[in-house]
């Protein structure tokens, strides 16, 4: 007996490495592998077409040095930070909107989903012409309403507010996930609050944000690494320059500049690097500070 | 009376709701609706302020069968201009009134009459600009074989994480949640230059076989969809003489269709929009997926928006299209994924 379970196990062991492999050799050769060598060219001077040499922390040194790193990082933490609670306040509202027992519930979603499934280049193509300063609709709206129409991507004042407007359109996913956390919330709860005199302002503060909050800490940190990475819009719409300015040039922009455009790529691994720690040490802030604001009901 | 007072403020709270619906509807759907609409228009109506809401093009009748733009003149009747003569005059014909023959009169007091219409050529020409059948073809290869090779891979390393008990098993399982957090950043420069390496550069190889070694997300997904699966289905086969792979095969997958679906479906999205990769790894034009060359092209023509719109209609349809045939799977995939994280 003890030496059948003990064949079932060495089987078991065989058959979950073989049905394992792939992302074995996947985790192998495409991230373990990869993350070692960068960390490595990270200390290295590495131009592509020669063999990466050792030179210890000048890399970081000069870092320390770069204008344009502090830049890249300030617009980087700024987008995430208003770009991320715009875009979960919106898909909240949104949510609660749809959530409210209406006629056409399933059009509304629609209308609002569509927008985040379009392929990113293409809707920011579509932004671009949005945002025109001269004939885009939004300035056209704004000035046939006599008011100020900014110069969006073409003034460093309101370039990343642009892109941030251009980010709430494509919440629609976020949304979804909401929506079906809201169906969830329990009705007699509801019904209870309102006997006792909870008004609706009070019924959303203590019963749904609470009920919601772990759906809502789930965006946030999603939206939080999103924008730490954000890339292809903001590549796109400026033509990979980060203009005007640098107003736009991103963490991500900096670094596929110094390893795709300079051919610094130990300069860029340890931009990687600085990019990694950042997100780690701001998501387990995240993580630790969450048993605080996010309640998992009776899931625990 | 009491009724009354309950009634109120409910249908006032309505009300508002709609309104704000209606609202948000509108400021999200415009965008969709400007981009067919500027799509349309002839290069000439597209820079003006105030713009046409919808397209708007000269209007034309044919006069012997030649197509001539038709003109207004100071007295309000309009006018065909069959051909435009040197010094500022033109040979016209009358549209209203007596048929006259065509006479000579000055262009000065002529304004082009302009009613609705669609400028297709913005489609042709735009997609000439852009190879376009190459890189549909191309992104559709990409798109395809990162469908199947995730499909494959995520499917078998979601059964071994799932229906088979190892030792490692949950610890494999905990690195590829792990790996999910993971900038593409970090990776990005090694991986490249493994490619290098193996002289994959200006190939579809880079975009494609890394999805043949699983993506941690639809692994996730699929493992918490196998789990749901009862063990006795399996139980029996295995008492039946059915082998691991033929559980996974003949029992588990057909019983996954809808979460199998989800993660082709996302996949292929995913590929359609990738742009990164496509950056980095393409260099030939012809090589270029949809999405690299509409980048290109805006780069190179950023101010030819009627083009530039066509090719993004062109580039968006498909993926609309998708979705709308597929949206309770999406929808439901959408949902899962925020759930279970």
């Amino acid at each position: 007996m003890k030496k059948r379970q003990s064949t079932t196990e060495k089987r078991n062991l065989r058959n979950g490495l073989l049905f394992c492999s792939p992302v074995i050799v996947g985790l192998a050769v495409f991230t373990l592998y990869p993350m070692l060598a960068s960390l490595y060219y990270s200390f290295c001077n590495y131009p592509m077409l020669k063999p990466p040499v050792w030179v210890g922390l000048t890399n970081y040194r000069v870092l320390i040095h770069d204008p344009v790193f502090y830049k890249s990082l300030s617009n980087t933490a700024y987008y995430a930070a208003f770009a991320t609670p715009a875009g979960i306040v919106t898909a909240f509202l949104l949510a609660v909107l749809l959530n409210q027992k209406v006629r056409g519930m399933a059009i509304f979603r629609t209308m609002f989903f569509v927008p985040s499934i379009v392929p990113m280049v293409a809707g920011s193509v579509l932004w671009l012409w949005l945002l025109n300063p001269d004939y885009g609709l939004i300035n056209t709206i704004l000035r046939s309403m006599h008011l100020h129409a900014p110069g969006w991507l073409n003034d460093p004042a309101t370039a990343k507010p642009a892109l941030i407007l251009m980010s709430v359109w494509g919440v629609g996913g976020w949304m979804l996930i909401y929506l079906a956390g809201l169906q969830d919330v329990p009705v007699d709860l509801y019904e209870a609050a309102e006997i006792d005199g909870a008004g609706p302002l009070q019924r959303m503060l203590h019963i749904t944000i609470p009920f919601m909050s772990p759906h809502l800490f789930f965006t946030l940190v999603m939206g939080f690494i999103g924008a730490a990475t954000y890339f292809t819009q903001a590549y796109v719409m400026t033509g990979g320059q980060g203009g005007p300015v640098d107003s736009t040039r991103f963490f991500s922009i900096y670094l596929f500049q110094n390893a795709f455009m300079y051919w610094k790529m130990g300069y860029a691994c340890a931009l990687a690097w600085i990019l990694f720690v950042l997100i780690l040490l701001f998501t387990l802030a995240l993580f630790k500070t969450s048993a605080r604001y996010v309640h998992y009901g009776g899931e625990r | 009376m009491s009724t009354d007072n309950r009634r109120r403020p409910v249908r006032f709270a309505t009300i508002i709701t709609y309104v704000a619906l209606v609202l948000f509807g509108t400021a999200f759907t415009l965008p969709f609706f400007w981009m067919v609409s500027t799509s349309l228009k002839p290069a000439a109506r597209i820079q003006k302020f105030p713009p046409d809401i919808i397209p708007m093009r000269a209007v034309v009748v044919k006069v012997g069968g030649k197509t001539c733009e038709v003109y207004r003149q100071k007295d309000g009747s309009e006018v065909a201009v069959i051909e435009k003569i040197q010094g500022g005059a033109a040979r016209v014909k009358p549209l209203s009134g007596p048929a006259t023959p065509g006479r000579t009169i000055s262009m000065d007091g002529l304004t082009p009459v302009i009613g609705p219409g669609c400028e297709w050529s913005n489609y042709s020409k735009g997609l000439v600009f852009i190879p376009f059948a190459a890189q549909l073809r191309n992104t559709l290869i990409i798109s395809i074989c990162c469908v199947i090779g995730t499909i494959l891979s995520c499917s078998l390393v979601a059964y071994g994480l799932s229906k088979i008990d190892w030792k490692g098993r949950n610890t494999l399982f905990v690195i590829v949640l792990a790996t999910m957090m993971l900038p593409a950043q970090v990776t990005m420069i090694p991986v490249f230059t493994i490619f290098v390496r193996l002289h994959w550069i200006n190939s579809f190889l880079p975009l494609i076989v890394p999805s043949f070694l699983g993506t941690p997300f639809f692994i996730f997904l699929l493992r918490q969809f196998f789990m749901g699966i009862p063990r006795e289905l399996s139980e029996a086969a295995t008492l039946d003489g059915c082998s691991e792979f033929g559980i996974y095969r003949r029992i588990v997958m057909p019983l996954s269709k809808p979460a199998l679906a989800t993660v082709g479906l996302f996949t292929f999205m995913g590929a359609w929009n990738e742009f990164l990769g496509p950056l980095i790894y393409l260099l030939d034009e012809t090589k270029y997926t949809l999405s690299l060359g509409l980048a290109m092209f805006t780069g190179q023509y950023g101010n030819e928006y009627g083009m530039l719109m066509a090719v993004s209609t062109v580039v968006t349809i498909p993926i609309i299209v998708l979705f709308f045939f597929t949206q309770r799977t999406f929808i439901q995939g959408m949902t899962m994924s925020g759930i279970k994280g």
